[in-house]
This record gives C-alpha cells, structure tokens and sequence, in this order.
C-alpha cells in the first residue's frame, strides 16, 4: 500500500511537473550553449524580459504598499462594506486573467471615457506599459493581503495600543511595533507576488496589443516565438523563466520555517 | 498627580458599562479599583488613560480637563494584563521604546534603561527577547517600560491577573515596595479582594457600572457600606438575620441566653482553618440557611467539634454586621429572602426600617414613622 502510494506520487508528480520542465531544460541545450547565448541576445528577448521585470517591479511595488494599507484596513478598522470589499480582494485570484484583461480594455481603451480623456492627458494605458502594470498588478492583488491578514489578526493590537501609550504616532506605531511584527508575512506574500508577477500572461496578452520589441513581455515572447517555428528561443527564454520561480520558490521555503518559528 | 472623574458614562451598545461615576482619587497614593469581572472598573481604567472614550462626563488629571487628549500625550504610564511586550525588540529595546520614540540621545536611554532594569532587577536580561522571560518578569519588564516615560500616573489593569498565585503574592509586595519608593500616583485595577486591600492606600469598590464605595481598605473591611461591599471583601455568612463574618462568630458547646442553636452538619478542614456548617434548629434541610463559622483548626479540636454535635452560636463583640435580609452570603441579592416590592410603593403599617433591604444599587428607602416608601425596582421586604 506504501509502495503504491509512493509510486502513484512519483508518477503523478512526474508526469505533470518534473517531466516537461526536465524536457524544457533538455531542448534548451540541445543547440549548445551558442544557441542559448543567441536566443538570450537576441533583441525580443531582451526586450521581453526588461518589460516583465519593469512590470513585476511596479506590481510588487504596488501591492506591497496597497496590500499592508488594505490589510490593516480590514483587520484592525471597522465599517460598512467590508464583507463585500474582501471578497472583492479576492475576485482577482478566482477570474481568469484573460476576463481581467477584457474587463480593462472595456475601461482603458483609447475609445472609452476614461482612456480617452487620460490619452488627452498625454498617457497611453492599453496597448502600452502603464496597461501591461496594471493588469499584472491586478492579478497579483490579493497575494500580500491573504498572507498579511492572518498574521494581524493573530497578533492582536495589544502592543500597538501599548506604543500609544508610550507616546508613540500612528507612523511610529505603525513602522516600530505593527511592521515588524508582520514582517515575515510581508516577505512571504512580496516573493509570491514577483513570482505570480513574472509569469503573468493571459490579461497582458489582452492589454498589451502583443506588439513584438514594444509591448511583448517574457511570456508572450515564448508563445510568439514558438509559434513562428523558432523554439530554441521559446525553450531557454522558459528556462529563465523557470530558474527564476524556482528562485522564488526557494526564497519563500528557506522564509517558511523562520516564520513557523516567529509564531511558535 | 490627582484625579477627578466627574459624571463619566460609557455604554457598549446596551450594555451600560459605567454609570455616573464620580470619583477622586489622591496624588501619590496606590488606589485600587476592586470589583467582579464585568462591573465596569477595566473600562474606567482606559478612559483615565484615554485608550477608550467616555460617552459623557469628563477627566481631569491635577486640575487640567484631559477629556479631549488623546492617550498618547497624556503621559501615563499604562501596564496591561497579557503584558503586551513587543515582541520583537529585546528586554532593553522594550524599556526604551517611549525614550526611543521620543528621539533622545543614545546613551541617555542607555542609562535610563539600565537604572530601571535593576530597580525591577531584570538588569541580567537586557539583551533577551521577551519570549524567553518567565510571566512575572515579562509583567516587571513591562513596569520598567512604563516608568520609563516617567509618567505622572501610574495605570496597572489586573497587572498580576495573568500569573500563578505565588508569584502574584511577590509581586505585590514588590510592587508596594517600589511605590514606597518612587512615589508616583498609582491606580490599579483587581478583582482580588486580597491584592486590594494588601496593596492599596485607598480602595474603590465598583459593582455593575458604580461606585459602591470608597474608602481605606481597613474602614471598607469594618465598615462596608452595604451588603455588597461586605461580601465582596471577605466570606459572609447569616446569623439572626444579620450579615456577619464567619470568623466573627462565637461558638460554645453549652447553652448561652440569646445564642442561636443549632447541629454541625458539616467540617471541613482548610489549612490551619476549620469550617463549621452549623444548622439552625428547625431550618430547612436544603442548607440554605446554614451558618457558616471559621475558627482555628487548634480551636476547634480543643473545643472538640465534631458533625452532629449541638452548638450555640453568638456573634463577637464588636463585630461588623448588616441586616441580612436581600442578600445571600455571596453578596448578591437572594430574592427569596422576601417579596420584591414595585418603585414608589408605600408600605404602610407596623413596619419598621429594619424590615426593609435593598439590592445594592437600585433601591433607596424613605423611612417616616409608620411608613416606608421604596424607590427602585430592587426592594425587598425582609
């Protein structure tokens, strides 16, 4: 029965994951390491992969910042709506990206009220950069939330009713005694919005026009270039893809323990 | 440092947390707020601190309305009763933190955190998280933490709740201590009739929402003010009909004029203690009007008290007493005790003011020869 079960495990496990990123890193090699310095040089992918980071670094930004506001919203204030503002937080998660990526044009695009009257302005949301932020930073929304809210409610706000009476600001408080106290969370929910981030690809497809050299980020360089029969390109730009989730997920498992260890 | 509660009422939704509390408490002296769990004396700690709001009535700290000031220029030191350490920040880091945010020089905090550190004597620790203190130290450290703003109150809310009863029993003693030697106004709240009356100056009963009484722990013990107070204060039991200490019975073995008669029905032994459920003759079976007698284990067994045996009972000269009726010895109101009466009922005829008792809180009682008016909703009739 152990045996089975292992066995089951190992086959369910390779078939799905360890198999195809293993024949990912095999085709990768296959044209030798000049093959993999000509598809890393080559403009589109260096372009893609500045794009994703451009955008990765705005989404963490952003959801850091939002994310720790909105969660001490929602833990420690109370007012109306809040039931209805959660499950909001965590529509993002549960539609798929691509429906995000409508639901923005639907708002931003150079014919609507809103993407007109910010294209008079001088911005260009869809079809460029500030559109592909957006809808990554609106598919990663609800990551640092779902990691901060836990470990607030946990701590309870005793010691940072204990700074007030000390003498201490809000911002005093709030960067002395609430911060670290839900650090490790923060930590924890930023690697997974980079890792959610770097890999966004269905509502940037829609927003971003998919333009070649201007809006195609990382992941929409490997689609376009295995459709246009050239894989080496499309292989070893996933095999940086995949070295860099990889990254992240052993970021967040060296963080893992520590943070067991804090609540212990 | 005094303080001046004046009018101060505070409601969670329905629930009417305090009710009209005016009260002042001395400069320099510990004053404690005694009453059971729920009767509003936490509540009444944070608005003096300004960690809640009072919904009316005002506080003013040495003449100057504080009201409108938020807690953290108040400067009041505040001790909770889960300690609320942070977490983060070593034994020396948390004495600091209210120099530290006040932006004073290093070696300034350095050596205020050191000189607390030993008055609380935790000066071993200073670089330990907190998490590897023991509770009682946490609780000293978080003392330090709140002298150290140099606070010209003092707010401790059930500061010992937390802890085993040795070390509450330490730390009480070391708290009077350190009082005597610092001096800063002090108010602390309690449910532990014990702690109050060993380490306070000045004792402050509230029960559901009021003041029942004020006073020197020593004339609140004497002299309860009503049944209330009495029960909370120490164990009471019923004798004729009056609210008396079980150890401020007289027990004899012979018949004595004017003695209630009665059978042990129980003794039990409690350290050097020895408690007598004595049953008066013709009382019910159920034991609820058994009188209960503390005496000395010593005591007792020279007198040679067994169960079954026929005692007298008298109370001691000269001790504290309250008409019984309304109240059971537990301090709370006993409806069977007599027939609940409506508000402003007259009740004519042969009664006198001894036949009438209140519930504490909501029943006063005009007394004019022949005559008794009841207000309140609360009045029996003994």
């Amino acid at each position: 029965m152990k045996w089975a079960l292992r066995i089951f495990v190992i086959l369910y496990v390779g078939l799905l994951v360890i198999w195809p990123v293993y024949l990912v890193g095999q085709r990768t090699f296959e044209g030798g390491w000049s093959g993999i310095v000509t598809a890393l040089t080559s403009p589109e992918v260096l372009h893609g992969l500045r794009l994703t980071l451009v955008a990765t670094f705005w989404s963490v930004l952003f959801n850091l910042v939002f994310g720790v506001g909105i969660s001490l919203l929602l833990v420690r204030k109370e007012f109306r709506g809040k039931g209805v503002l959660s499950v909001l937080l965590d529509l993002p998660m549960s539609v798929s990206p691509v429906v995000v990526g409508l639901a923005l044009m639907l708002v931003y695009a150079p014919d609507t009220v809103v993407g007109r009257f910010l294209y008079g302005a001088g911005y260009q949301i869809i079809f460029a950069t500030p559109g592909i932020v957006l809808a990554t930073t609106f598919v990663a929304l609800p990551l640092v939330i779902r990691e901060v809210v836990p470990v607030l409610q946990e701590i309870g706000d005793d010691q940072e009713v204990a700074a007030q009476s000390l003498g201490a600001t809000p911002w005093q408080s709030f960067w002395r005694v609430t911060l670290p106290g839900i650090k490790w969370a923060v930590i924890y929910g930023v690697v997974l919005t980079l890792a959610r981030s770097l890999g966004e690809f269905g509502a940037v497809k829609v927003v971003s026009g998919n333009v070649s050299l201007q809006t195609q980020t990382a992941t929409l360089v490997v689609q376009d270039t295995y459709q246009n029969f050239q894989p080496e390109t499309a292989y070893t730009l996933s095999l940086v893809l995949i070295i860099l989730a990889i990254a992240c997920i052993t970021v967040v498992s060296i963080l893992r323990p520590r943070k067991a260890r804090k609540a212990a | 440092m005094s303080i001046d509660i004046r009018g101060v009422n505070k409601s969670f939704g329905d629930f009417a947390a305090l009710t009209d509390i005016n009260l002042a408490i001395p400069s320099g002296k510990i004053t404690a707020l005694l009453g059971p769990s729920g009767g509003g004396k936490t509540t009444l700690l944070r608005i003096v601190a300004g960690l809640e709001n009072a919904d009316s009535g005002t506080v003013s700290i040495e003449g100057a309305d504080t009201t409108n000031v938020p807690a953290r220029k108040r400067n009041i030191g505040f001790v909770f009763q889960h300690y609320a350490v942070f977490k983060h920040l070593t034994v020396a880091g948390n004495v600091g933190f209210g120099l530290s945010i006040r932006h004073r020089p290093k070696d300034e905090i350095a050596a205020k955190v050191n000189e607390l550190l030993e008055l609380v004597h935790l000066e071993q620790f200073a670089d330990r998280l907190p998490s590897q203190l023991s509770g009682g130290q946490r609780q000293r450290m978080a003392l330090a933490r709140a002298l150290a703003i140099q606070p010209a109150l003092l707010l401790l809310d059930e500061p010992f709740g937390a802890l085993d009863a040795k070390v509450r029993k330490e730390l009480r003693e070391w708290l009077r201590e350190l009082h005597d030697k610092m001096h800063v106004t002090t108010v602390f709240v309690t449910h532990d009739q014990e702690e109050a009356l060993e380490v306070a100056d000045n004792v402050v009963v509230i029960n559901s929402g009021t003041v029942e009484q004020v006073g020197p722990p020593a004339t609140l013990y004497d002299e309860p003010a009503s049944p209330f107070v009495m029960g909370f204060l120490g164990e009471v039991t019923t004798l004729g009909g009056q609210l008396i200490r079980p150890h401020d019975i007289v027990i004899h073995t012979d018949p004595r004029p004017g003695a209630l008669a009665g059978t042990i029905v129980r003794a039990q032994r409690v350290g050097f203690e020895a408690r007598l459920h004595v049953r008066p003759e013709g009382a019910a079976a159920d034991g609820s009007s058994d009188v209960l007698v503390n005496l000395t284990r010593t005591f007792a067994r020279s007198l040679g008290l067994h169960e079954g045996e026929q005692v007298w009972l008298e109370p001691e000269d000269g001790a504290t007493t309250l008409p019984a009726a309304g109240v059971s010895a537990s301090g709370r109101p006993a409806p069977v005790l007599g027939s609940p009466r409506r508000e402003g009922e007259d009740v004519a005829g042969s009664l006198t003011s001894k036949d009438v008792a209140g519930s504490l809180t909501d029943c006063r009682c005009d007394y004019a020869p022949g005559s008794v008016r009841l207000h309140g909703s609360g009045c029996w009739l003994a």
